[in-house]
């Protein structure tokens, strides 16, 4: 157990050193840096100094290298769009995304569950199919096109929602949470919607297929032959068996809401890590882009990790010695 | 009666202060990216800066000059080295301290620094000393006629403050800690800091105790400043009430702000100019299909392309009318332009004409650098010009790129052709000459990618630094713009148009600069 654990943790470690190296690789394509840093009135010679002085004339696994050493140490650098510690911005605006993921996550799940049984269970019904057929929109319009008109119904239109910004927030320790005031609530709701729109489309048909496959089983038409009823039926035997994929699943999409939180962000004008990176991108800010980009794949990296362990915990056919081959 | 006149009195300061209590939500695309003053050389960072800070001299809304912390310069009697400022009496920052000359010798010495973004408009200055408390002397190393107008961006810290909390000096780009300024405050400004999270929210207040109190219309008691960087949802947010106030409108909007209910658009040339520029000065270049040759040196083929560009399709079709056509590459403000040279033609006959006198009739390709977002719809203007310079034979594939890709080219010299905008800071043409047309060398002509090289326009542009003669100086200009035309040494296409939107009790004009200085805006 403790040598596969070692080594899943050392091959994590390796796969974010090889994602830091090819950041680093393709962050000379996104542009120069100093440009926007110096302004108009730059001189060749200041163009000169500042490269040599922010290490970027020099080839990037040297920057790389130069990057790791700060890192092991906590230093993340100075961003250079902002003049301050990267490490601290993104303190700053981790809680931002953090709660819009979890609210949205939420939300998918609840919402994707409750239709996907809706429409497995009356999977002929007039409404059933217009859920269906709606749902596709949910998984092909662009995320940044259902924001907008979300934007225009709820916010211009009819004026209820807020179309930017977090609302007040409140401050707990390094926390901020805008679960605590109403304008708060309120600015949640459509960046919440947009952002997990997708994921509650695809959870709903992933519980509408699992359902329809267990209600054909053996089990389920004995307990119908039986007498039992069609409630205690469909929600404490069919939806028991629908869930194990199903949380797999949304464990593996909470990381990917996080990541792709990016568009969203924007459209809304969401002050999180995704907005961060976008305008880190702009600028060429590499130290934020590079640790945005670390972060997000520790969190991966991270997620992976355990959901090996917990196989590992739960699948004893792992735990046979691997040297014996076979398989 | 002595009851009444007091209840009348009474009744009236309420009044007033109920009148007074206006809040400006106030909204566009990028945020200020530093408090401190003398960090950035950059537009929305001396926007934000000019609300709580003060330099010696701005300009109004208008783009004339005004005293702010000075009230009168001018270059001292017996010394054209010199220039002098008389400054404002019994002017406090906002933590109460006086204004004195010590802190425009610190500031000025502070903006001078290594790391100061705004060092490079100083150049000219070797020192600055204060005569007594409100006389300062600033001695340049030559006569520096235009020196008030590289003043205007320059805020003045106080001494005291800076040093109490150990941020005496600019930030270093590299590492190192952060600085107290930049995250703190402390101007002279009609508006006091509240509370700043960068790219999320920024509030100030009124300063009551400021010295314009009554000269300005003062009307706007707090600010609640948010970058929005999203278009459609900086409109959205307009439309639905939630700001009253954003900059940079997106053109295809215009009408329907325009035509919502107490909202107003206001328009008006902004102080920039965008242009193609063409690299002429080597004997062959690289991204363009002539071998041996370099098509962009002869001038007949630069005046041909000059001559294939519709400007008022450009502005018809991709700005829907909103740029101004431009014949030179100086906006209408800057001292040295002229109605005359500011007209450009179309006359695709002529220009098929001088192709085949400079024998390319069959034509040349070449590539098109062209930033996809830094300008109003620059790609869009580019697409355009594309066609355009079809006609006259000559094959141009466009390569659109985000800024950060796209500017390092023209400081690299490695684009043959490319778009660029430029503003002019000091309304003056020696700036544009400093950058765009003297010879690509340490100091000058740093935004210069056509290889153009002529010593003795670059002279005449030295000598304007330091020519008192006004009159002269100005035949100098006019001169050095007449050879830049002659040649044809950029392709302008038109001046661009500033877009403000506002809902209607905001009563406010447009600054060609895209500056918005609150204590001019009123509120009915």
């Amino acid at each position: 157990m403790l040598a596969y654990i070692i080594r899943r943790v050392g091959q994590s470690v390796l796969v974010l050193l090889v994602v830091g190296l090819v950041a680093f690789a393709m962050f000379r394509f996104v542009g120069d840096p100093v440009d926007a840093m110096l302004g108009q009135e730059r001189t060749q010679a200041d163009i000169a100094r500042l490269t040599a002085e922010l290490g970027l004339d020099k080839p990037f696994p040297v920057q790389y290298w130069r990057f790791l050493e700060q890192a092991v140490q906590g230093n993340f650098g100075l961003s250079y769009r902002q003049g301050r510690p990267v490490s601290e911005i993104l303190v700053e605006r981790l809680p931002a995304t953090l709660e819009l993921a979890f609210v949205s996550g939420l939300m998918a799940l609840a919402g994707g569950i409750a239709l996907g049984i809706f429409t497995a269970i009356w999977r002929r019904g007039i409404s059933a199919n217009v859920i269906m057929t709606v749902s596709l929109i949910g998984v092909s319009l662009p995320t940044f096109l259902i924001g907008i008109l979300l934007i225009y119904l709820f916010s211009v239109e009819l004026g209820w929602l807020p179309s930017f910004g977090r609302g007040e927030v409140t401050r707990i320790g390094w926390w901020t949470t805008g679960f605590l005031t109403e304008s708060g609530v309120k600015a949640l709701i459509l960046p919440a919607i947009t952002l997990g729109l997708y994921q509650m489309t695809l959870i709903m048909r992933l519980v509408r297929t699992e359902m329809l496959e267990v209600l054909r089983m053996d089990y389920i038409r004995f307990a119908r032959a039986r007498g039992i009823r069609e409630k205690s039926i469909n929600f404490r035997h069919a939806l028991k068996n629908t869930l194990v994929p199903v949380i797999t699943i949304t464990g593996l999409q909470l990381g990917s809401i996080i990541a792709f939180a990016i568009i969203t962000e924007t459209v809304f004008q969401w002050p999180g890590v995704g907005l961060l990176f976008i305008n880190a991108i702009q600028f060429v800010d590499i130290p934020v882009m590079a640790a945005y980009l670390m972060l997000i794949s520790v969190m991966f990296v991270g997620i992976n990790l355990i959901v090996d362990m917990l196989y590992f915990a739960i699948d004893p056919r792992l735990r046979i010695d691997r040297t014996g081959g076979g398989h | 009666m002595k009851t009444t006149i007091l209840l009348t009195a009474a009744l009236m300061a309420g009044t007033t202060l109920a009148a007074s209590a206006e809040t400006l939500r106030w909204a566009r695309a990028g945020d200020s990216l530093t408090l401190d003053p003398h960090a950035q050389n950059e537009g929305p960072t001396h926007t934000l800066a000019h609300q709580v800070y003060e330099p010696l001299i701005i300009r109004d809304m208008t783009g004339a000059f005004e005293g702010a912390l000075a009230t009168d310069w001018a270059p001292k009697a017996d010394d054209p080295n010199v220039w002098v400022f008389n400054l404002r009496q019994g002017v406090t920052y906002h933590d109460g301290a006086d204004f004195t000359a010590e802190d425009v010798v610190f500031s000025i010495n502070r903006a001078k620094q290594e790391n100061s973004g705004m060092k490079e408009l100083l150049s000219s200055v070797v020192e600055v000393r204060a005569v007594d408390d409100h006389t300062v002397e600033f001695v340049t190393d030559g006569p520096n006629p235009i020196l008030p107008s590289n003043l205007t961006n320059l805020f003045m810290m106080d001494s005291g403050w800076a040093e109490a909390n150990g941020t005496v000096d600019v930030q270093d780009v590299d590492g190192g800690e952060t600085t107290y300024a930049t995250t703190n405050a402390n101007g002279t400004g009609a508006f006091k800091l509240v509370s700043r999270e960068p790219d999320v929210k920024t509030v100030l207040t009124r300063n009551d105790a400021y010295w314009g109190m009554d000269q300005f219309p003062m009307e706007v008691s707090e600010i609640v400043y948010t970058p929005i960087q999203n278009a459609a949802t900086r409109v959205a947010a307009l439309l639905s009430g939630e700001v009253d106030f954003i900059q940079d409108v997106p053109v295809q909007d215009l009408d329907r702000v325009d035509g919502s209910d107490g909202l107003v658009v206001k328009t008006a040339p902004q102080n920039r100019v965008i242009f193609f520029g063409m690299n002429q000065g080597p004997d062959d270049i690289p991204n363009d299909n002539v071998e041996g040759a370099n098509p962009l040196s002869d001038v007949r083929v630069r005046e041909a392309m000059n001559l294939a560009i519709n400007r008022d399709a450009i502005k018809k079709v991709v700005m829907r009318g909103q740029s101004q056509p431009a014949g030179m590459i100086a906006p209408p403000f800057v001292n040295g332009w002229s109605e005359e040279m500011d007209l450009a033609e179309t006359d695709l006959d002529r220009a098929k004409a001088l192709m085949d006198e400079a024998g390319y009739g069959d034509g040349f390709s070449i590539q098109l650098d062209c930033p996809n977002d830094r300008y109003v719809n620059d790609e869009g203007i580019c697409q355009a010009a594309v066609g355009m310079f079809g006609q006259i034979g000559i094959t141009v594939n466009l390569d659109a790129k985000p800024k950060a890709q796209h500017f390092p080219l023209i400081s690299s010299g490695g684009t043959d052709f490319y778009m660029l905008g430029w503003g002019v800071p000091t309304y003056d043409s020696e700036y544009i000459f400093n950058f765009l047309v003297h010879t690509r060398g340490e100091a000058r002509g740093s935004w210069n990618g056509t290889g153009y090289s002529n010593p003795d326009l670059d002279a005449k542009i030295v000598s304007l630094a330091s020519e008192t003669d006004l009159d002269k100086r100005n035949a100098t200009i006019a001169e050095i713009w007449e050879v830049v035309q002659d040649e044809v040494l950029y392709l302008p296409i038109h001046h661009q148009v500033l877009n403000w939107g506002m809902k209607e009790h905001v009563g406010i004009e447009v600054s060609p600069e895209d500056d918005p200085k609150m204590k001019y805006f009123t509120m009915k």
